[in-house]
């Protein structure tokens, strides 16, 4: 446990250090949403039907378009391989780092959602579920994406590559995470879509810190 | 009966001449069951009452739409064993039914929007099996992209393998989307608990071309991971050997 709040503590100072990082990715996110009234025209009624969908969407890219930093660094100066190397369980050291992605790059979307979601004119109810699908749904996106940033560690074209690798994998928390604000402005209540993303959030707190365990073996070897 | 040795046949050496025998075999297996299967499928099967002449793309449509899933599925295990027991000769294996795999959920989309214009009035629905056959082609494309993008094969191997055991919770989504999501999509024809709702000849002709399918897929598999072996093994005297036979 003393491994999870010094790997944390000291991530989260490294991300502090580099706070641009931290503003462009949330910039990706808010310039993302702008862009798509602009390029399907004003109508209140059309933007209130695609709100959810289009940030839902943007918050997907901005995540994936993070994970480049969840372990380049350290793979860069040889910090993985020591902590490959040391005692603690690896999976461990992998939740603490996709702790830190989360907090790092995607707090600060889920923070910004409903602003950008008043933009597009959704009901108050509409915004807190939106919200909490997101809180519910982005730290699934950390730790699933950690699993394609481990993979392609060190490759050539490696940033594309995770694409391909992980956006197929985001699908099920995109459905559920955009169809929970659709049934909550629809009427259906979002319940049972926040608890499909509740449960997709334990299943890859369970799995996914063993899966990228195996995968930095499998890329540092 | 001797006990066949698996071990031994799990050096890519001898594997190679085992499958050299086999290719042509199932090559021409599947040559005869796809030309009974066509003929059946356009000669035999009666008209469909509802659906006319149009459906007579299930007879490539389905048999592709199964083997795109089932390919999946004998990768990962394939990938598993190769990730759990390091035998080489099974993630070459998983690497040689990729593309194939990929070709099939291909046919399958791409048939399934011909049968879909004359019946639904439209190329595409955003519909659960759809969607998620589509997903299914996009899990063998970053497969593939994975494994060529890493030169060092043991790595690829692996890591291969990893996103293939990650992806296959995939396709058990796939087969149950249907009662998942309620849609368009009309359900499955076929089920093992009721009495098929189809005419006893078009099923037949569908499992023959799926029994067609089948073979040709192991036919080119094979083919495939011989030259896979080939390429690994350039270096290994038996490959020297075997090339200054073949001049």
């Amino acid at each position: 446990m003393n491994m999870l709040a010094w790997i944390l503590r000291r991530d989260l100072l490294l991300a502090m250090r580099r706070k641009s990082d931290v503003l462009t990715t949330l910039f990706f996110f808010v310039i993302m949403v702008s862009l798509f009234p602009l390029g399907v025209g004003p109508e209140p009624q059309l933007l209130k039907a695609m709100g959810p969908g289009v940030l839902w969407v943007a918050a997907l890219l901005a995540s994936m378009l993070s994970l480049g930093r969840l372990f380049a660094a350290d793979y860069a100066d040889g910090t993985l391989e020591q902590m490959l190397l040391c005692p603690e369980s690896l999976a461990l050291i992998v939740l603490a780092k996709a702790a830190v992605h989360w907090l790092a790059s995607e707090l600060p979307l889920v923070l910004m959602a409903p602003l950008l979601g008043l933009q597009f004119g959704l009901p108050g109810d509409a915004l807190w579920v939106l919200t909490l699908s997101l809180l519910l749904g982005t730290p699934v996106l950390s730790l699933v994406g950690a699993i394609g940033a481990s993979l392609t560690l060190g490759l050539r074209g490696g940033g594309v590559l995770v694409s391909l690798l992980v956006l197929p994998l985001y699908i099920p928390v995109l459905i559920f995470g955009a169809g929970a604000v659709d049934a909550s402005t629809s009427g259906l209540g979002a319940g049972g879509h926040l608890s499909i993303l509740g449960a997709l959030l334990v299943l890859a707190l369970l799995a996914t810190p063993k899966a990228v365990a195996a995968a930095l073996h499998i890329s540092l070897e | 009966m001797s006990k066949i040795n698996l071990y031994k046949f799990a050096s890519p050496a001898t594997f190679y001449g085992l499958a050299g025998q086999m290719i042509p075999g199932f090559a021409v297996l599947s040559a005869i069951l796809f030309a009974i299967g066509l003929y059946i499928s356009f000669f035999v099967a009666p008209t469909d009452a509802q659906q006319g002449e149009a459906y007579r793309i299930i007879f490539i449509h389905v048999p592709a739409a199964w083997m795109s899933m089932f390919i999946y599925v004998v990768m990962a295990v394939y990938a598993g064993v190769g990730l759990a027991f390091n035998t080489r000769l099974s993630a070459m294996m998983a690497q040689a039914l990729a593309p194939t795999g990929a070709l099939f959920a291909f046919i399958a989309l791409f048939t399934g929007s011909f049968w879909g214009k004359p019946m639904w009035g439209t190329w595409w629905v955003w519909d659960a099996r759809l969607t998620s056959q589509l997903i299914l082609f996009f899990l063998y494309i970053g497969f593939i992209s994975l494994q060529s993008a890493i030169d060092d094969p043991r790595r690829s191997d692996r890591a291969g393998a990893l996103i293939a055991l990650v992806g296959v919770i995939n396709v058990p989504i796939i087969y149950f989307s249907v009662k998942w999501w309620n849609t368009l999509h009309q359900g499955a024809s076929i089920s093992l608990t009721k009495a098929p709702s189809m005419a006893h000849t078009m099923l037949a002709g569908m499992l023959i071309m799926a029994v067609a399918c089948w073979t040709y897929t192991i036919a080119v598999a094979l083919f495939r991971v011989r030259l896979i072996i080939l390429e690994r093994e350039r270096h290994a005297t038996w490959v020297s050997e075997l090339l200054e036979d073949a001049k």
